[in-house]
């Protein structure tokens, strides 16, 4: 790999792009490890925030009014406060508080997995809403005449044909949950953002890093893009549209 | 034509203007008004800060009073910050300056820096007492809250190897280490002083040698070379009686190797 990281160095010698992501052995680590966080946090956030949502979307139909009580408090709390209030609220709020012997049981990078979980859960226990709202009323009336418990009419009938109805709004919610993984930056969660500004200003090449942000976002949202429109293609139910 | 003509008003205006800047001489001029106009931080604990009388005290403004002495005249004290102070001493809002101000190549373009230095800042941490902070060396891959930006950032991690986690601000670092998120905040030494002397603070102290040293720059006004020069002695005579290091101890400042060394140089 030397001469690509010789070449990066003579780039920045001949025009001044000076992309020390390359050929600083430094610089090229924390990237590259600041690059593997963002993953990292965007694909647990992304599980966690689709779990939440279908449990959330089931619990907003249940018969008990305590658990669509609290499912309605969540979502107003989480869909209208800012994200980096609430990363705020629960590192430097609710993480003083929850402290064990030797120090804070739970990381930065902890918190911002609770917390961008949690924000983008809200949104799609609304979203796994609509698309369950959406199924015919008939349908579930079949379900039940065919003797299926509200559960499994939930998991086998409503829930499967619901979801196709929500992946495009779904995709919007996650593309966001990606690029809101930046505020982590915030609480000094190591990611993309957090590592390129420790790069520009030690190296001050902030327009250049400006330019590789842009690009790596890109190509990582074009990636999530991509792989969600495939999975709506798969599972596309011939003749059932919205 | 009107931008012409009023482009030579302003030269004209120049003119009359800068012969009357290069042939002042600040020295007498302080003398006859009799009064010595320094600008010094007023927020910077213990350097310069308001007693409880509103006063502006500290280590500074005694070096400031030293000069107002040694000149003969009386002092007032002008609080400034890292923002206005080059502002305020190239308007002649004040004749010396004071605060803080770190020496470089760039500044010394714009106001007269008076060689020696006076002081210097480096780089320390503040920890926790029980968290037992003996060296360097023993930060390495341990968390420490760091400022975003900070000059200091990349050697600490790539020299000695310390795990940063920075933050946007002094607050939220400061939080981080109460919380126990770091095991140490690495900042200007001098403003750790300052943070140890809060009574909120007790349990913290600065256990290490400061590195990176950054000297300290008294300043004139450009051009200004007898009252440098008068300013040079003073300094210079500050570091050979050892006044810069009894005022360390007055003020409650750990005593800097920077301190030291001058005066063993001067002596």
């Amino acid at each position: 790999m030397q001469p690509v990281w010789d070449w990066f160095r003579w780039l920045n010698q001949a025009t001044g792009i000076n992309l020390t992501i390359f050929y600083d052995a430094f610089d090229r680590t924390r990237f590259a490890s600041g690059f593997w966080m963002t993953v990292k946090l965007s694909v647990i956030c992304i599980v966690l925030s689709i779990l939440i949502g279908i449990l959330g979307a089931w619990a907003q139909g249940s018969r008990h009014r305590i658990l669509r009580g609290a499912m309605h408090w969540y979502i107003q709390a989480f869909r209208n406060t800012p994200p980096l209030v609430q990363l705020y609220f629960f590192y430097f709020g609710l993480g003083s508080l929850i402290t064990g012997v030797t120090g804070p049981l739970v990381t930065n990078v902890g918190w911002a997995i609770v917390s961008l979980s949690f924000f983008a859960g809200a949104f799609n226990v609304e979203i796994f809403r609509a698309g369950i709202e959406a199924v015919p009323r008939t349908t579930i009336e079949a379900a039940a005449s065919l003797g299926f418990s509200r559960w499994q009419t939930y998991r086998q009938i409503v829930f499967p044909l619901a979801f196709r109805i929500s992946l495009p709004a779904l995709n919007n919610n996650l593309i966001n949950l990606v690029k809101t993984t930046t505020l982590a930056y915030a609480i000094a969660v190591p990611e993309m953002l957090y590592v390129s500004s420790q790069i520009w200003s030690d190296e001050l090449n902030v327009p250049v890093m400006m330019n590789v942000l842009l690009l790596c976002y890109f190509l990582l949202v074009g990636i999530v893009v991509w792989m969600m429109s495939r999975w709506e293609r798969a599972v596309r139910v011939p003749g059932f549209g919205v | 034509m009107r931008i012409r003509s009023m482009l030579g008003m302003i030269a004209v205006a120049l003119g009359v203007v800068a012969p009357g800047l290069a042939n002042a001489d600040a020295m007498a001029d302080i003398k006859a008004k009799g009064v010595l106009i320094v600008g010094t931080k007023a927020d910077y604990r213990p350097f310069g800060f308001l007693d409880p009388s509103g006063k502006v005290v500290g280590f500074e403004p005694d070096l400031a009073a030293d000069i107002a002495k040694r000149l003969g005249v009386k002092l007032e004290l002008v609080p400034v910050v890292a923002a206005n102070r080059i502002q305020f001493l190239q308007q002649g809002k004040i004749d010396l300056m004071i605060a803080t101000m770190s020496d470089t190549p760039e500044r010394r373009k714009i106001v007269d820096i008076v060689e020696p230095n006076y002081y210097g800042s480096g780089t320390n941490v503040m920890a926790k007492k029980s968290a037992g902070v003996k060296s360097w060396e023993g930060l390495k891959g341990q968390k420490v809250c760091l400022i975003q930006g900070a000059f200091y950032n990349k050697e600490l991690q790539e020299k000695y190897g310390v795990e940063g986690v920075a933050f946007p601000g002094t607050a939220e670092a400061l939080t981080a280490l109460r919380n126990g998120n770091c095991v140490g905040f690495a900042y200007d030494d001098t403003a750790i002083a300052g943070e140890l002397q809060k009574p909120e603070n007790g349990d913290y102290e600065m256990p290490l040698t400061s590195i990176l040293v950054q000297p300290w720059g008294i300043s004139v006004k450009q051009g200004e070379k007898a009252f440098a020069d008068f300013v040079s002695k003073a300094v210079i005579d500050w570091h050979k009686t050892g006044q810069i290091v009894a005022l360390e101890k007055k003020w409650g400042i750990k005593p800097t190797k920077f301190a030291e060394e001058m005066q063993a140089k001067y002596k």
